[in-house]
């Protein structure tokens, strides 16, 4: 444990250990580019019913808005909200300050500026085609001409900074026993740096077609398994026991579900292109470990649940709570979901339709979303140091959010297998597309809902930072530092 | 155990590692051995001109000399070739599109021959465009499927060519007359390009119960 008073908000300095401006304006951006993502998907959405608002503009086509659904939710809003929740958890566990407060302004707004560069350069088709990786490179396509600012240098450049800012802390403590969450947050960094790099620059300037593919699905699946897991389940194994007051169940659950994670995970990355040109023996390969994350994911949630044993109340009092078990329930859908579809089997009918998109959105916004609402609920009255305005939008806004994504979930599955199997019968393309409409009125309907949920939540947030109730600290809580 | 260095070494850079290796490395290793896996770079690709890019030039001489002022020479067609390939990954044609036919759900009978790794092994993959989405049918064989007037009409309005479709229009790529802007010409002749590298001798195949019979 490191040195510190007892209240581990002010150290032996008197310095504050936790910026909490800083964190508010990364959750303040978070919240704005997670709005911008929801509105690009419910407009992208709107193409396939015939409706797209904008038909003549080429700026702003349905290709466009698509790369910022996904880019804003990844880059905007993950990330943002993964860093603000990072400045308040590992200091806290840690002991130490993070490196700079300046330097958490630089990354901040460097950050901020790489969305602007991101989206100037969707709208101008700068995109880079690697998936979940099209921030602009900036080079036209094989030279180094310069025809766009170079989007990825500054991803890096970013990255690179935010590692350093927070890895001060965790290297300064480390003398001391790590406790769950700094595993997931340690290696999670190191991934992330690690897979930037491989997904932007080897299938691009490197390794062409099939082996390039190996590489960039080994990238999409490592950007959600190696940076957005850690930080997911990172916060998981520190809100939760916060929050609960009592500690994780099982410590050898949480050392098996962290080592199978690192071990198997990134193993799995080919599964993206099941069937394709890449050699059968590295398709089979990432088949079976994906099949054995699912054994992983069982154990860490049962630990989550065996958690909450005796506390099962706190789902009705604890809006956190609400966030972080419902996430937990579609994260162990989503996962059991996943060990079927890897399969050669379910691949033929399911790869190239509306199933996975249903799966996307269901670990996307289903778990780690609603993970970083809990931590807002947590976090937000903490930083703006006022009473949440409304406990009832809370509540729409959980609600909302839940059904929005069950509905949109059960829909393109459902939506998927129709479609494969017309795909698999030699249907007219017709028939597929008449036939997926209805569903794609219903995805509508539900991003509807989760979009009217989402403001109900920013709505709420910001009564709260403007109301003058005074939120005071909980007389005790937890603090849980390494033991 | 539980310490710093463990997570950034041991799992951080270590698992990582053997990831890279399995799914990388071995891979890359087996297809360079793979028949017929020689790099084509770019130019390579372009020194016979597309029949399709020549009639683009008969059919709109003014405005292809425009842009074009040399003609359908090898240079402006690999000049054309990468814009247009530019365009459909900027556009992200390639997120409703694939570019890769496989041996199940009989997609040879709708598209034609499964892909293979060396038609890939070239500079206008890379990176590849193989996409995870069919909202459209798969590209990978599209070459000479359609006619340039065909693939304009559909560009300019696609419903009126084929009514349920859910394609955005492309319109502002060309004049209201059809004749293609920089940009039309160039995705046109990237789209007639998909799948020669399988087929270099441009033969016209018919694949039973395929796109365009319905």
């Amino acid at each position: 444990m490191a040195t510190h008073s007892t209240d581990p908000q002010v150290p032996s300095d008197g310095r504050p250990l936790v910026s909490y401006p800083l964190i508010k304006y990364h959750l303040v951006a978070g919240g704005i580019c997670v709005l911008i993502s929801m509105l690009a998907g419910f407009l992208y959405s709107l193409q396939f019913l015939g409706y797209y608002p904008f038909p003549h503009s080429e700026a702003l086509s349905p290709g466009h808005i698509r790369l910022f659904h996904t880019n804003f939710a990844a880059y905007g809003w993950l990330v943002n909200g993964f860093t603000g929740m990072c400045y308040y958890v590992i200091p806290r566990l840690t002991g130490y300050r993070v490196a700079s407060e300046k330097l958490g302004w630089l990354i901040f707004w460097v950050w901020q500026f790489i969305l602007l560069c991101m989206a100037g350069g969707f709208v101008h088709n700068r995109c880079q085609a690697i998936e979940w990786g099209e921030t602009p490179t900036g080079f036209r396509p094989g030279s180094f001409e310069l025809n766009w600012v170079p989007v990825d240098l500054l991803v890096t450049v970013g990255a690179v900074l935010v590692i350093v800012q927070l890895m001060v802390p965790l290297y300064k403590a480390r003398a001391q026993k790590y406790y769950v969450t700094l595993w997931y947050f340690t290696s999670g960094l190191v991934w992330l740096a690690l897979t930037y790099l491989m997904g932007n620059i080897i299938p691009e300037w490197v390794l062409p077609g099939a082996a390039g593919a190996a590489v960039t699905g080994l990238f999409i699946h490592d950007l959600v398994g190696l940076y957005v897991t850690p930080m997911g389940w990172g916060l998981m194994y520190f809100f939760v026991p916060l929050i609960l007051r009592k500690p994780i169940w099982s410590h050898s659950l949480s050392v098996i579900g962290f080592w199978a994670l690192a071990f198997f995970y990134p193993l799995g990355g080919v599964h993206h292109f099941l069937i394709s040109p890449i050699p059968d023996y590295v398709e089979f390969g990432a088949i079976s470990t994906t099949i054995a994350i699912e054994v992983v994911v069982t154990t860490v949630v049962v630990n989550f649940f065996m958690t909450l044993r005796g506390k099962w109340s706190a789902l009705r009092t604890n809006m956190g709570i609400r966030w972080f078990y419902a996430g937990a329930v579609m994260y162990f859908i989503t996962c059991f979901q996943c060990a079927f579809h890897v399969t050669w089997m379910f691949q033929k009918i399911i790869h190239f339709t509306d199933w996975v998109v249903g799966h996307a959105h269901m670990i996307m916004f289903g778990t780690f979303s609603f993970w970083l609402f809990g931590v807002i609920d947590w976090l937000w009255p903490r930083v703006v140091k006022r009473e949440w305005y409304s406990a009832r939008l809370k509540g729409w806004h959980f609600w909302l959010s839940t059904l929005g994504i069950a509905i949109m979930f059960l829909d393109l599955t459902m939506a998927g297998l129709i479609a494969g199997f017309m795909q698999k019968g030699l249907n007219p393309w017709s028939d597929m597309v008449t036939a997926s409409v209805p569903f794609w009125w219903v995805r509508t309907f539900a991003g509807f809902l989760i979009i009217t949920g989402l403001m109900c939540g920013l709505y709420n947030m910001w009564m709260t930072a403007k109301s003058d109730v005074v939120y005071v600290e909980e007389e005790h809580y937890i603090s849980l530092a390494a033991d | 155990m539980e310490r710093f260095y463990t997570f950034v070494f041991v799992a951080g850079v270590g698992c990582f590692g053997i990831a890279f290796v399995l799914s990388m490395v071995f891979p890359w290793m087996s297809l360079k051995e793979y028949h017929g896996m020689e790099y084509a770079k770019l130019d390579q690709l372009a020194a016979h001109p597309s029949v399709e890019f020549q009639q683009l030039e008969e059919a709109y001489p003014d405005a292809f000399k425009a842009v074009y002022p040399e003609g359908a020479t090898p240079g402006n067609y690999a000049k054309a070739l990468r814009a247009g390939r530019d365009l459909y990954i900027g556009q992200a044609c390639w997120h409703c599109h694939s570019q890769y036919v496989r041996v199940v759900s009989n997609e040879e009978q709708r598209w034609g021959p499964p892909s293979e790794a060396y038609e890939y092994n070239n500079e206008l993959n890379q990176p590849h465009l193989w996409g995870t989405r069919r909202v459209g049918p798969d590209l990978a064989r599209l070459h000479g499927r359609h006619t340039n007037d065909w693939h304009i009409a559909h560009f300019l309005n696609p419903k009126d060519v084929t009514p349920y479709s859910v394609m955005p229009s492309y319109a502002y790529y060309f004049e209201p007359d059809g004749t293609p802007h920089e940009e039309g010409f160039a995705l046109i002749t990237y789209l007639q390009w998909l799948g020669t590298t399988f087929n270099p001798t441009h033969e016209q195949e018919v694949y039973p119960g395929g796109e365009g019979n319905e």
